[in-house]
């Protein structure tokens, strides 16, 4: 496989070391994707928070991510999949300063605030997926409304 | 049956193995230190390759002797351990590959077979064959344990290098008379931030530092995480006395640092390494002159 069509991929999450293959990975992706530099320091830093997540409280998964097209619009979709404990209020979680660890309980919060598209998809016991949507310039979302 | 009764005469293959290898273990020592593993490794005198060769050809009867022929584990080979593996290091640091290494144990193999046949002239072929067979195996084994050390060696280099990394990318420098700097280049995990803030600490101490700056221009991602490592070092510099900015920001950090909504508010940050010397130099001015005259110090 070529890293340069190496958009879509599937990467694990088990350790520090992993969470540095998904922001570099992401990185990449986004730039070959056509994002600017303030966008793609957006998706990776939401990724990294993610991907942590991922890792600390859902003791490790896997993040798939894959090219989206809409017109000429390009974006990345990423998905994050944990087979963890599961997050039993996810509206809760989302609140800024709520944290169930040592952390600043800005995480996913944060991460919803930087990218386009957030989907959370949890419950006790069945794990987390997380999915969010960046697109390179502005969503196209009215267009697909009007 | 004659045959019956000849194979009654010797033991398991693995004893008889044992015991060929005691019986001619200088022999086999000698043919040893003319193959390419031991004669280059050895290269200052044939004794020490001999003596070498001798200590392993004992550890591979102590394994036959224990019966465990295939165990890599098996606690023979614990006394050559250290040897081969100082063996096998010295291959890969001449620039061996590891498959190259295990050829070169694998080498070992045929002048011990035939010193193995050459010592049963008249045992049955049944006997021979299992013998032959299990010498095999224990040479295969000798192989697993050395190639186990040379790739072990490797995973103690990573190890060794990713610490040295570590010192290394934390740089300590003293800028101006009582301001010093750290240079942050990568990823800011748990463990390069406790590095930074133990070494920045101590500068601080030993440069009897009032201001401390972190630069985080080489930090590619800025993270609730490394927000919060870089937090914490922040207080532990001011618990220490000495005032501490945050420089480097970058346009696109800025941005992602605001959505991703981390309050900042309680350090001093700036966009440029010099603006944060500028406001050092420039606050103990300030507090120099507030203090009164005496300030020992550049003018």
């Amino acid at each position: 496989m070529e890293t340069s069509t190496g958009v879509g991929a599937d990467l694990p999450i088990r350790s520090d070391t992993d969470l540095m293959w998904v922001r570099q990975h992401v990185r990449q992706a986004a730039a070959q994707l056509g994002f600017g530099l303030v966008a793609q320091t957006k998706l990776v830093t939401a990724a990294s928070e993610l991907a942590r997540n991922t890792l600390v409280h859902g003791g490790g998964g896997r993040m798939e991510s894959a090219p989206l097209g809409q017109g000429r619009a390009r974006g990345l979709r990423l998905s994050f999949h944990d087979e963890g404990p599961g997050i039993p209020d996810p509206e809760r979680a989302l609140t800024d300063g709520y944290t169930s660890g040592g952390g600043l309980g800005m995480g996913l919060g944060g991460a919803r605030r930087l990218v386009h598209e957030f989907s959370i998809d949890s419950a006790p016991g069945r794990g987390t997926t997380v999915t969010v949507v960046s697109w390179a310039a502005a969503p196209p979302r009215p267009r697909e409304e009007s | 049956m004659p045959e019956q009764e000849a194979a009654e005469q010797y033991g398991t293959p693995a004893r008889e193995v044992g015991e060929f290898l005691r019986r001619r273990r200088a022999q086999i020592a000698q043919r040893w230190a003319d193959e390419s593993l031991f004669r280059t490794v050895f290269t200052v005198s044939r004794d020490e390759a001999v003596e070498s060769g001798l200590a392993v050809v004992e550890a591979l009867a102590a394994v036959a002797d224990g019966g465990r022929v295939q165990d890599s584990d098996a606690a023979g080979f614990d006394v050559v351990r250290e040897r081969l593996a100082r063996m096998g290091a010295s291959r890969s640091r001449a620039g061996l590959s590891t498959a190259r290494v295990s050829t070169e144990v694998d080498a070992l193999r045929p002048p011990a077979e035939d010193l193995l046949v050459a010592d049963l002239p008249d045992a049955p072929e049944r006997v021979v064959r299992d013998c032959v067979t299990t010498l095999t195996v224990l040479m295969g084994t000798l192989r697993l344990v050395v190639l186990e050390t040379v790739l072990s060696e490797g995973q103690e280099l990573i190890e060794r290098q990713r610490l040295q990394l570590l010192e290394v990318a934390t740089p300590v420098i003293e800028l101006w008379d009582g301001v010093v700097a750290v240079p942050l280049i990568g990823t800011l995990d748990s463990a390069r931030s406790q590095v930074v803030m133990e070494s920045l600490l101590e500068a601080i101490v030993d440069q009897r530092a009032r201001f401390a700056i972190l630069d985080i221009t080489g930090v590619p991602t800025v993270d609730s995480l490394v927000a919060q490592h870089l937090m914490k070092t922040v207080a532990a510099a001011r618990l220490m006395g000495a005032e501490c900015v945050v420089s480097g920001i970058r346009p696109a950090i800025a941005q992602t640092i605001v959505h991703l909504g981390l309050d900042l508010g309680t350090v001093v940050t700036r966009a440029s390494l010099a603006d944060a010397l500028a406001y050092a130099l420039r606050e103990s001015d300030t507090g120099r002159a507030s203090a009164g005259p005496g300030g020992s110090g550049r003018p």
